[in-house]
């Protein structure tokens, strides 16, 4: 039976060293959605904390200083145990979004790009952490977040490990599975493989994505705002995705 | 099976070979049982084959460089490994991280220092494993020692430099004195507790002393005359001035913001990563410690010029480049890692910053109003200990940060040095967002540890601690390296007994480790003990009011101030130069490590307009959903200090406040916070040179009404080389302003907007070149006047802010190092549109008219149907003709200075970037 919920139940998990999960929670209250930080300690002690959720998002930071690696503490403690409850969530229908180092986990996690594929996010080919603005051209039609996009995304990048990487094998699968959900549509900033900046699972509800669209939510934002720009917030991304979980 | 216990189990090591970047690898040495399929499991972890390789227990070649941490030093990346292995159930007693770098040829031990290795923090060898640093602690604790003071002065002065206490004589005395008629022997941990309290650092001796001039009449105390300034502004936002951990403002019924600004250079001299990384981490917990949630930092860094050569560097200082690389790498990892945004800032360089490079980090904090007030502690309340655990990091930081450094100060100093631990701080950031309200009172541990923030806590109340109680990262630690070890990311907070369980199920919760030490007593006694028995047991007011108070001698500058104009013939050359210098060519390459977007608040960014690579003046924060916001400007000139360090500090104030001006920022609410980085103020002249620098700041605060909340003294700047040659920096003041806007989504930037928009300078130009940056270009070598305050600027910003928020402004832009044609021309290059200018309107002498660095000066871009208004409404509120149209926007992709000087937008543009056309 389906029950249409006005306003989706969001978790945005904070592990130690997250810390875009504030801007998450704006981006989708925002959109629409009933927004929630929990503990990274909270949902691996009680994973049924998702069964009352309709959307999950793993935000941008550093989760234990990415000391080994981005996000792989993260995914280790995610696939250690919570595995079958996040397939399971996936498999009830419920859109998740990893955002930067969200994304850096749940491609190791391997979530993404999904079974038998491979791919890693990987130091920028300029060596640096970077911050700046970048473009986002909407590409997948399969990923449930970006298929109703009509227009490109400006939002910033702000990492050191987001070239995205996978073997010939994976980037002819993503593209024939209209896996790729979004490319820098302004010039590369990382060195990532065929512009990609976010991908998504075949079933198209789980994305992840190096850039933050949760840092461009109102207009304000924009860094041409006082010459006047205005347009390509991501709201509509985080729209796309409260749309979804309303009609589980 | 994958558990062994330690006396079983031996040492492996994988060696973590990035595709990207293969001749540099990370090594990762743990000490465990160790199953095949426990390695495989454990390599899938910590290596991704499509990014790496990785190999365990490679036998080291010949020209390899091992490099790891020496003991004690905080290897994050080592816990993380143990925590890894223990979520797969492997059982790793103990991890070191390291690095392997393959070497082109055989290198002696200079040329590794000099490329590769920083003796502060690591160990290394060629060709040979170095022993991971966990095998080589020290695990004996040394027994509480007594001292004996009964000594003559010569041989008290041995004592104080031996110990590293820096204390002078009649301190020493005091310190004797007290024990003798106490009828006992002071304990190293007493000895240690004094000197760290009664440091340069944390007591700002210099700014307390007595100012005895020439002719014997004595002045009222530096900090006396700043905050005998604020009281007399007696402006009605201030909550908080000079109190505490932070200046406190309210502008907004709402909320209130908590600013303070740090130093940390001595630190960044000899480790710049550990250095700037704790520099910024400490003034966030300072932040914290104001029981206010942080929300940006700040960042003001003085380099040596990065093409300084070896052979320029005196014996013991690191190069240039290996400075600003670990600076920013430091400020940029403390700042992204705890997720707030890195904004304000400036960069300078001068030779005289090669062996002393300056860190000024800043941190701003907002918290909700109204809240009750902080009253505690009370006796009763228990010594809580947040945050990190405590090791033999940082030990004797404020001693060795009040002292001058020579060639030996890398090598004593290393224990001095911490490394940080942004993701602890975090936890502790956000476990005290929740936990406002079950505490009585709060401090951080920065320098000095737990002996000064207890012994602040403690003051006048008293505190009976138990050092056994305090988690230690490894035994081994004497009990007085616990009091005094300044180990990052630890708060203390002083707690009602009722309250302690809930704030243990929150830090639990949070996962913030907590210390029950003891408790706040009432009998004004400062007690420590070391399983029982005190080791440290001293009157409060002895630590904290028993210092003899300093007179120090000045003698004042006398600074030539006489208008003069240096020759400049190729003023198109000259405006090229000046733009591809490095104190103003483009600081993207810096700005870019750092975050500047995270929490969604950036309005006004660092770099800015059409291409965003634009120098904004000030930035403005805004909470997304909030329609007003702060602006925060810096003011900096070390060139002005040289010789006219009264005028230089009203210059500075002056570009501090017209920076937040130019962005929307409201001058009649304008807080303002100083940082003085000065050489040794025991010399008279440069002590003279503080007292006059302080005297500008206090009248400049006055006239513009802006009250100084904050402050913080960074002394004994001066390096001894090992040929006697001693190098102290120019007077450094770095001033930061903070206003309240409004209106958020209607401020302005500097970047040109419209082609035919009038541009119209404020203020008035004079010929004053002392310090000023075409000196430098050309090679003036002439002693010249430094820029003097201008009376009519306070009127001046204000009548300009009311025409900002009509709408009458479409970008404004400071004038500072380069005057106009440099202002003009960034306005061009953030613009990427042409600008035409008549010189003569602004000075009869062209050079003077495009190179003068006045103060009080600020161009404005302004719509041709305004202009007459806008001209109006500026000189009828200053009271002159401060408002001139000096120019336009122009058709063509061309800056002119009349006929003498004409440029392509696209020629400033790659001077400015320092790129190639």
């Amino acid at each position: 039976m389906t029950i249409a919920i006005s306003r989706p139940r969001a978790l945005v998990v904070r592990a130690p060293g997250t810390n875009r999960d504030s801007d998450a929670v704006f981006a989708l209250e925002q959109a629409g959605a009933d927004a929630h930080v929990v503990l990274l300690s909270e949902i691996l002690e009680t994973p049924s904390l998702l069964h009352n959720a309709q959307m999950l998002l793993l935000p941008g930071g550093f989760s234990f200083a990415d000391a080994l690696g981005a996000g792989r503490l993260f995914a280790l403690e995610l696939s250690t145990r919570l595995t079958a409850e996040l397939a399971a969530f996936v498999a009830a229908g419920k859109p998740v979004i990893g955002i930067c180092n969200g994304f850096q986990a749940l491609i190791r996690t391997g979530l993404l790009p999904g079974p038998n594929l491979k791919a890693a996010l990987g130091p920028n080919d300029h060596g640096r952490f970077t911050c700046e603005w970048v473009q986002l051209q909407p590409v997948s039609q399969r990923c449930i977040w970006t298929a109703d996009l009509d227009a490109d995304i400006h939002c910033p990048i702000a990492h050191g490990e987001g070239r995205f990487v996978c073997d010939d094998t994976t980037l002819a699968s993503l593209r024939s599975n209209d896996q790729i959900a979004l490319r820098y549509s302004s010039p590369n900033p990382n060195g990532s493989v065929a512009d990609i900046a976010g991908i998504c699972d075949t079933t198209g509800l789980v994305l992840g994505l190096m850039p933050h669209p949760e840092d461009h939510i109102v207009q304000r934002q924009h860094p041409q705002f006082i010459r006047g720009h205005r347009g390509g917030i991501g709201l509509g991304l985080f729209q796309a995705g409260v749309r979804h979980a309303s009609q589980l | 099976m994958a558990h062994g216990d330690a006396s079983t189990s031996d040492r492996h090591r994988l060696t973590l070979r990035s595709h990207h970047s293969p001749a540099l690898a990370t090594t990762v040495t743990i000490e465990c049982t160790l199953s095949d399929l426990d390695r495989q499991r454990l390599q899938s972890v910590l290596c991704d084959p499509l990014l790496e390789s990785g190999s365990w227990d490679t036998p080291i070649g010949p020209l390899q460089l091992d490099i790891g941490l020496i003991p004690g030093v905080t290897d994050t990346a080592a816990e993380q490994v143990i925590h890894a292995a223990s979520l797969l159930g492997i059982h790793v007693s103990d991890a070191a991280v390291g690095r392997l770098i393959d070497l082109d040829r055989a290198l002696d031990d200079r040329e590794i220092r000099s490329h590769y290795t920083n003796a502060v923090i690591e160990r290394w060898a060629t060709g040979i494993n170095v022993e991971p640093g966990y095998a080589l602690r020290e695990t004996t604790v040394s027994p509480t020692e007594l001292v004996d003071l009964a000594l003559d002065d010569d041989a008290l002065g041995r004592l104080s430099s031996q110990r590293g206490l820096a204390l002078d004589l009649a301190e020493l005395h005091v310190i004797r004195d007290h024990f003798s008629a106490a009828n006992r022997l002071p304990t190293d941990a007493e000895l240690e507790t004094l000197a760290q309290t009664w440091s340069e650092h944390c007591a700002h001796k210099s700014f307390r002393a007595d100012i005895v001039l020439p002719n014997g009449s004595v002045l009222e105390p530096l900090l006396d005359q700043l905050r005998r300034s604020t009281n007399e502004i007696d402006a009605s936002f201030v909550v908080s001035a000079f109190d505490g951990n932070a200046g406190i403002v309210q502008f907004t019924p709402a909320r209130t913001y908590a600013l303070k600004c740090e130093t940390h250079n001595h630190p960044s001299a000899i480790e710049p990563f550990g250095g700037a990384n704790t520099g910024v981490g400490g003034v966030i917990r300072d932040i914290l410690g104001a029981a206010h949630q942080p929300i940006a930092c700040t960042d003001i860094l003085c380099f040596g010029p990065a093409d300084t050569t070896d052979d320029q560097l005196p014996d013991g200082v690191l190069s240039p480049t290996r400075i600003i690389e670990g600076v920013v790498a430091g400020i940029a990892d403390y700042g992204n890692k705890i997720g707030l945004p890195t904004v304000a800032g400036s960069v300078l360089f001068d030779p005289a910053y090669v062996s002393n490079p300056l860190v000024f980090a800043g941190c701003i904090g907002v918290a909700p109003s109204p809240r009750p007030a902080l009253t505690g502690p009370h006796p009763g309340d228990r010594v809580i200990l947040l945050g990190g655990r405590t090791g033999r990091d940082g030990i004797r930081g404020a001693t060795f940060s009040s002292m001058e450094m020579d060639a030996t100060t890398g090598d004593v100093a290393g224990a001095s040095v911490q490394i940080g631990d942004p993701i602890t701080e975090k936890l502790v950031s956000d476990l005290l967002a929740d936990a406002w309200h079950l505490y009585t009172a709060i401090t951080d541990c920065g320098a000095g540890g737990l002996s000064s923030a207890i012994g602040e806590l403690g003051d006048g109340v008293g505190a009976d601690v138990e050092l056994n109680l305090v988690p230690l990262k490894y035994a081994g630690l004497a009990p007085w390296e616990i009091w005094l070890s300044e180990a990052q990311e630890r708060m203390v907070v002083a707690v009602d007994p009722h309250q302690l369980a809930e704030l243990a199920a929150l830090a639990h919760r949070h996962g913030v480790e907590l210390s029950d030490l003891g408790s706040f007593t009432g009998d004004s006694q400062l007690v420590v003990r070391h399983n029982g028995t005190p080791i440290v047991d001293l009157p409060t007011t002895f630590l904290h009011k028993g210092r003899p108070r300093r007179r120090l001698q000045a003698t004042l500058p006398q600074p030539q101030r006489a208008e003069s104009v240096p020759q400049c013939d190729d003023l198109a050359g000259a405006l090229l130069a000046l733009l591809a210098h490095p104190n103003i060519s483009s600081k993207a390459a810096v700005i870019r490590r750092f975050d500047h977007e995270v929490l969604g608040s950036t309005v006004i960014r660092p770099l800015t307009g059409a291409c965003n690579d634009g120098p904004a003046d000030g930035v403005v924060l805004a909470g997304p959903s909030d329609p007003d916001g702060i602006a925060i400007g810096i003011g900096v000139n070390p060139w002005f200090g040289l010789s006219d360090p009264e005028h230089m500090a009203w210059a500075v104030v002056d570009e501090a406040i017209r920076n937040v001006v130019v962005a929307g920022g409201d001058p009649a609410a304008i807080a303002l916070m100083d940082n003085f980085s000065w050489g040794n103020p025991t010399r008279a002249t440069t002590f003279g040179d503080l007292v006059v620098a302080v005297r500008g700041c206090c009248d400049a605060a006055r006239a513009y009404g802006a009250p100084f909340v904050s402050g913080k003294d960074s002394l004994n700047n001066e390096y001894l080389a090992a040929d006697g040659k001693r190098h102290a920096i120019p007077p450094t003041l770095v001033i930061t302003a903070v206003a309240p806007v409004a209106d958020a989504g209607a401020v302005i930037t500097p970047d040109l907007k419209g082609v035919g928009n009038s541009l119209v300078l404020l203020g008035t130009t004079r010929s004053e070149f002392g310090g000023s940056h075409l000196s430098m270009v050309i090679g003036d070598q002439q002693s010249r006047a430094v820029p003097a305050p201008q009376a009519a600027s306070p009127a001046l910003y204000k009548a300009l802010h009311r025409c900002i928020v009509d709408g009458l402004v479409v970008s404004a832009h400071d004038c500072s190092e380069g005057g106009v044609a440099v202002a003009v021309a960034e306005m061009a290059i953030a613009g990427r549109l042409g600008a035409s200018i008549s010189p003569s309107t602004i000075h009869h002498d062209i050079v003077a008219a495009l190179f003068s660095e006045s103060t009080g000066r600020i161009v404005c871009e302004v719509e041709p149907r305004n202009v007459a208004q806008f001209v109006e409404a500026i000189n009828v509120a200053s009271d002159t003709n401060l408002a001139v149209v000096i120019g336009s926007v122009a058709t063509d992709h061309n800056v002119h200075f009349g006929s003498q000087l004409n440029l392509t937008v696209a020629q400033l543009v790659h001077a400015f970037n320092r790129t190639t056309a």
